[in-house]
């Protein structure tokens, strides 16, 4: 019973942790509560990729994108559509089609193996539960442990996220702890089951600018540590970079690139990833920003053509562009997929010329 | 400091960095509490700084180093707890501190306009966003303008911040968080103010979003000669928008300077750590040095240098006595004991 409470170090696991094929969600949208509806928002729409065993991919894009979407539906927070997500199970070592899970017992297996952390840690821990309180549900309702085998535990989580002298923590209350704090209890209570896989939304996006680097260390540090894999979901490519080995860039419920972290900043292709890239804020005064090459259009998510969802904003669409239908993912480099039509299959850009991108200078 | 010809001119080979002549706002050792049933919060400690006509300025921090309360003073919009206990706010010539409340509603948006954190969500749901503007347009011009006049001057506005003049008849809820925070803008310059302050004014906008809006700023700031103090939390986004910049550190202002010298040198401690620990999508991947600890509790701030307790480079001076503001190079100031300690940054990030 108690096996479990306990942190060994796991050698890190070659095989594929996470294995997400053409996801879809759709939200309806009803004109009248006694209508079928018709219209619908394709918030993911057949998104599909991998993740190895303790590395981490990056989900990053505009609001209403579909990263959290997609982040939720790996949790189990929301039923996909369509599609099929798969996650190794460490107890079994099998992968585990999580669509298919729907009993109550196989959905408490899931969330030993599956956790997730949320981005406001004043929104996501209850005002009256102390610090205690937090961590330790996992184990309560997971029935794991004697009580002191848990008081254990969560002392031994509150000293790993850098809370100490733990025992000082353990009875106050959320509003008693700063912003990073929470943070830091949010992060201990997501791993105190020992889970392999870890969906963190946007967890620094609160937080100062000097909290926010420990917490990122301090996640990292936990990756390496215990083999925890990570999907983690931000708009901020300049957090993307310290946090993931790869990153996709989303846009309308489509992934539009994927890449390895350093080749995507170094080689953006599709437009969209150039045009948020060339946005972001850089702090540097002395830097000379390059134009930022997008159309204000409006693309929409409700029944969408089958066109590029880009088409809209993409200051470089020629006519097969509106002709065919949104590209496929390709390979277009060492494991450097695209969605572009202008894109040929050995990364040359064909439309019309851009504005020099040179961020690695 | 007076300059003297050429003399001083050899001396300060930083022709750029004269103190500012004529400046447009001054804010003279502001020293501003909060009541609260723990004891006076010390929320704006001693703070002086100034800003010249057409030129913005930045100010950062942490939350809680009183950035907003610095607003907030500069606008006498603080709430019912909160005392002036010393300073002058001398906008164009007149310490605003003095005025009464009716000379203040005038100086309020004629003179002096903010934009607020949030303000996009501010919209009244039920009215009409130009309508909105006129109110404000109404209330505060000398004359009180024709419906025919207010409109025109709203087309005009909308045309400035890069909106079509139609979207003046529709309601908040057609417009797009850019474009309501656009429309913020719009009415924070229906008065043509001297001063703007803009808290946190692209917080809640994506990226694409947040580069089109400053882009709209920085062009009316230049255009119209108009200041612009911007407060935020984004070290990146000051970067790109400010000329001078001043670094708060719980209530207190540490280091002030212009923008390129802060970035390239910066001498106190915690305006080093900040910089070292913003990411970047560009140049080198470096290294990010954490800040440790947490910012001090207001009620009872630690004794001499506020920054003492989280400070790698704190001696027993600075937890006894705290650092006055010293000038370092010219227009460059600091209030460290130990600045010389402070080491270069690691790399350019050009």
């Amino acid at each position: 019973m108690t096996d479990i409470v306990e942190s060994v170090e796991k050698p890190v696991d070659p095989s594929t942790r996470v294995k997400v094929d053409h996801l879809k969600k759709y939200f309806p949208i009803s004109k009248s509560m006694f209508r079928r509806a018709d219209d619908f928002v394709h918030a993911v729409d057949d998104v599909s990729f991998e993740i190895k065993a303790g590395r981490s991919l990056g989900l990053v894009g505009e609001s209403g994108c579909g990263k959290t979407t997609t982040g939720r539906i790996l949790v189990k927070l929301e039923e996909a559509s369509e599609g099929s997500v798969q996650i190794r199970d460490q107890a079994i070592d099998e992968m585990v089609e999580i669509t298919e899970i729907t009993s109550k017992g196989d959905r408490k297996d899931f969330r030993k193996n599956v956790q997730m952390i949320f981005q406001d840690p004043y929104e996501s821990m209850n005002p009256r539960r102390t610090v205690y309180d937090a961590v330790a549900e996992p184990l309560v309702v997971q029935k794991i442990g004697s009580t002191p085998d848990r008081e254990k535990r969560v002392v031994e989580l509150l000293t790993l996220v850098g809370l100490t002298p733990a025992e000082s923590y353990l009875f106050r209350y959320p509003h008693e702890l700063s912003g990073g704090q929470r943070q830091r209890v949010a992060i201990a209570r997501a791993l105190v089951m020992n889970p392999s896989f870890v969906v963190a939304d946007e967890p620094t996006s609160m937080l100062d600018v000097s909290i926010r680097i420990s917490i990122m260390q301090l996640m990292s540090d936990l990756a390496d540590e215990l083999g925890v894999t990570y999907l983690y979901i931000t708009h901020d490519l300049a957090v993307a970079r310290y946090m993931c080995n790869r990153i996709a860039v989303m846009y309308l419920g489509k992934i539009v690139e994927l890449a390895p972290t350093e080749e995507l900043l170094a080689n953006p292709m599709h437009p969209y990833t150039r045009a948020l890239l060339s946005a972001v804020p850089v702090p540097d005064p002395s830097y000379d920003r390059p134009d930022v090459e997008i159309l204000g259009g409006v693309s929409k998510a409700i029944n969408p053509e089958a066109v590029c969802r880009f088409i809209e904003r993409c200051p470089f669409a020629e006519d097969k562009c509106r002709e065919l239908d949104h590209p496929p993912l390709d390979d277009r480099a060492e494991e450097h997929f695209v969605a572009c039509h202008l894109v040929t299959p050995d990364g040359t850009w064909t439309g019309a010329e851009r504005a020099e991108l040179d961020l690695r200078s | 400091m007076n300059r003297d010809q050429s003399a001083v001119a050899d001396e300060q080979p930083l022709a750029s960095a004269e103190p500012i002549a004529d400046p447009i706002l001054e804010v003279d050792h502001l020293i501003m509490n909060y009541r609260t049933k723990d004891g006076p919060v010390s929320a704006v400690q001693d703070v002086s700084f100034s800003v010249g006509r057409g030129e913005s300025l930045g100010l950062v921090g942490e939350s809680g180093c009183g950035k907003t309360s610095i607003a907030l003073s500069l606008m006498r919009l603080l709430p019912d707890n909160a005392e002036v206990q010393n300073g002058k706010i001398i906008l164009d010539g007149e310490n605003i501190l003095d005025l009464d409340d009716e000379a203040m509603r005038q100086t309020r948006w004629d003179d002096i306009a903010m934009v607020f954190q949030g303000a996009m969500n501010s919209w009244n749901p039920v009215y009409r966003v130009g309508d909105q503007i006129r109110e404000a347009i109404d209330l505060h011009w000398d004359v009180k303008p024709t419906v025919v006049e207010a409109n025109a001057r709203i087309a005009e506005l909308f045309e400035l911040v890069g909106l079509d003049p139609s979207m003046a008849d529709r309601y908040p809820h057609e417009f797009s968080g850019g474009m309501k925070q656009r429309a913020v803008i719009a009415m924070a310059l229906s008065c043509d103010p001297k001063v703007i302050i803009a808290d946190e004014p692209t917080t809640a906008l994506d990226v694409i979003v947040q580069e089109q809006v400053l882009e709209e700023l920085r062009s009316i700031q230049h255009e119209f000669g108009m200041s612009i103090i911007y407060i935020s939390h984004d070290i990146a986004v000051i970067a790109e928008i400010t000329d001078h910049l001043g670094v708060m550190y719980a209530g207190k202002l540490v280091e002030h300077g212009e923008t390129a010298d802060v970035f390239a040198r910066p001498r106190h401690p915690y305006a080093w750590l900040l910089l070292s620990s913003t990411p970047s999508v560009t140049g080198p991947k470096l290294q990010l040095s954490p800040l440790e600890g947490e910012p001090p509790n207001l009620v009872n701030p630690p004794t001499g240098c506020r920054f003492h307790p989280r400070c790698p480079f704190a001696t027993d001076q600075c937890s006894a006595e705290e650092p006055p503001m010293e000038e370092i190079a010219p227009g460059h100031t600091v209030a460290c004991w130990n600045h010389e300690q402070v080491p270069e940054m690691e790399t350019s990030r050009a």
